[in-house]
């Protein structure tokens, strides 16, 4: 299992890879497509993530000592910013989810790419992952 | 050239050298810039007159013996000149400057609150943009009235039965905007106007939406305030007017204390300034004022005729290559319509739409409009929104189309 550090190295690696954001937003689109669905009993209002033009519901549960998400959008370039965020934060300690960076986000170059309700949506979801890796750290001291 | 373009003799080519804006390229591509219902853009007739305020006569107006003072008082009272033969209002001083419609309307509202009592009723139509309906509820609160909305058919027209039953001797007040700006239906407003006058009810006009694309003449309606922003008619944002019947403007107590809506203070009793100052208070946008004369000066050098004529032709044109899409769902058919298209494509979301378009340099407004009763009723989050102005092109809405289809094809 490589650690967040590495996926987000992967993560940017791959958007380097295409040519134009035409080609990126194809990319996101398929990742949207392929997200792992949220359990239908959780898309409820308290799962919603606030700040998001888009719904974006996501739940997360420890399984073992790892923090797994799962997540749903009704908009599909949204669920493929999605994917990004649980590929890189999903099945890791909540701790290590804690301290991770986000600067890959930058990397990539995807806020400036994103509406400014997208970008802030982004933001949204990475503190919102965050701070489920906050709740579920205390459980587990 | 196009044959709409000869059909009407409109020189667009001339027109879109006029906004030098339109030269833009957005991700690689030449701008096409379709969110005309949300701001429009500047001629650079009107950016002189921007540049030249600030670089000539920028001033405090009203008040100061100095020239420059003088000259920007007098290119502001000129405006003021313009808006008023443009709207065809009785007097200049009926046309009062505001921050845009949003102040307008709630310079109104305010007002009323001295005029109502419990028991009488407002009535709003259910097109409103959700925003506007605040001041009227927070009048309601303020002062025991009712508020009643005016529901809507499936094409996007109001049910003007349903008004003629609920308007009655208790409603004080009616609102509704002239265009609907998720839609653009347009509302038959001088029936409603007749029909609450005859009621004893004062009629507030939000003509956002219809003033880029519709001359409206206050007298001819005989409505009693119509409010418009200059940001929707080719002007700078943060600048509208007010118009309102003399006696009605007399009538109403002024919005906002300060400078330029007194005559005379003292600790004991202030006499407030005859109008339109008294609804002035503070120093205004005065740049503002002067380029909204200008704009709509510029407006009225096309024509609002062509214009109408030529968005028509336009939005006929993007409506039925929009139909030929499958899963094509347009919102919004009402037979008196301006150059708005609100559509979805079945299964994807308006967002998704929109941020693909941008990405091909096209602007589309997407989400609900401000009008979240409208998308209530559809039972809808959204749609995409493209709003046609008289400088864009057959040309540009192949594009759009071209972007539709692609982005279809990629969500799918």
């Amino acid at each position: 299992m490589s650690n967040i550090k590495e996926i987000q190295q992967e993560i940017v690696d791959e958007f380097a890879m295409f040519e134009d954001w035409m080609q990126r937003y194809e990319y996101m689109i398929e990742l949207g497509k392929n997200l792992p669905l949220i359990d239908e009993k959780y898309k409820i209002d308290e799962n919603l993530i606030k700040g998001c033009q888009s719904k974006v519901w996501v739940h997360a549960e420890l399984k073992g000592d790892k923090l797994v998400f799962t997540a749903d959008s009704d908009a599909i370039i949204t669920k493929g910013i999605v994917a990004i965020l649980i590929r890189a934060f999903s099945n890791q300690h909540p701790a290590d989810i804690i301290e991770a960076d986000t600067k890959f986000i930058d990397d990539i170059g995807l806020k400036e790419h994103l509406s400014p309700t997208r970008a802030n949506g982004l933001v949204s979801m990475i503190k919102q992952l965050k701070m489920y890796a906050v709740a579920y750290q205390t459980q587990l001291n | 050239m196009s044959l709409a373009t000869e059909h009407i003799a409109f020189n667009i080519e001339k027109i879109r050298k006029d906004f030098p804006i339109l030269k833009r390229e957005i991700n690689g591509y030449p701008l096409v810039y379709l969110d005309n219902a949300a701001t429009s853009q500047t001629p650079q007739q009107v950016i002189d007159v921007i540049v030249d305020y600030y670089s000539n006569y920028n001033a405090n107006i009203h008040r100061g013996v100095h020239s420059l003072s003088q000259e920007a008082t007098e290119k502001y009272e000129q405006a003021r000149i313009s808006l008023q033969k443009h709207f065809n209002a009785k007097k200049p001083y009926e046309i009062i400057f505001t921050s845009g419609t949003t102040h307008g309307i709630n310079l109104i509202a305010s007002g009323f609150a001295s005029i109502l009592k419990e028991g009488d009723e407002i009535l709003v139509s259910a097109l409103e943009h959700h925003s506007n309906i605040v001041p009227w509820q927070m009048l309601c609160e303020k002062t025991g009235a009712v508020l009643k909305v005016i529901p809507m058919n499936e094409d996007g027209s109001l049910i003007y039965s349903a008004f003629e039953e609920m308007i009655s001797e208790k409603t004080k007040i009616v609102f509704l905007n002239h265009v609907s700006n998720a839609l653009g239906t347009i509302n038959p407003i001088k029936d409603i106007i007749e029909k609450a006058h005859s009621h004893g009810a004062a009629v507030l006009i939000d003509g956002a939406q219809a003033a880029p694309h519709i001359k409206a003449d206050v007298q001819a309606l005989d409505v009693d305030f119509y409010v418009v922003s200059a940001h929707k008619m080719c002007g700078p944002t943060g600048v509208g007017i007010l118009y309102g019947k003399e006696e009605w403007l007399k009538k109403l107590p002024p919005y906002q204390g300060g400078g330029e809506m007194i005559a005379s203070v003292s600790f004991e009793k202030t006499t407030y300034a005859d109008l339109p100052h008294k609804f002035e208070a503070g120093t205004p946008n005065i740049c503002g004022g002067i380029a909204f004369g200008a704009a709509v000066d510029y407006m009225n050098s096309i024509g609002f005729e062509k214009i109408a004529a030529y968005e028509q032709e336009l939005l006929e044109y993007a409506t039925a290559k929009l139909l030929e899409i499958e899963g094509m769902k347009i919102y919004g058919n009402s037979k008196e319509k301006t150059a708005v298209i609100s559509f979805n494509i079945a299964g994807l979301h308006p967002y998704d739409i929109g941020t693909l378009l941008d990405k091909m340099g096209i602007a589309v407004r997407t989400g609900h409009h401000c009008a979240q009763p409208i998308m209530d009723f559809y039972k809808i989050p959204g749609t995409v929104r493209a709003s046609f102005s008289f400088y864009n092109t057959r040309e540009e809405i192949d594009r759009f189309i071209e972007g539709v289809k692609k982005a279809k094809m990629m969500l799918s």
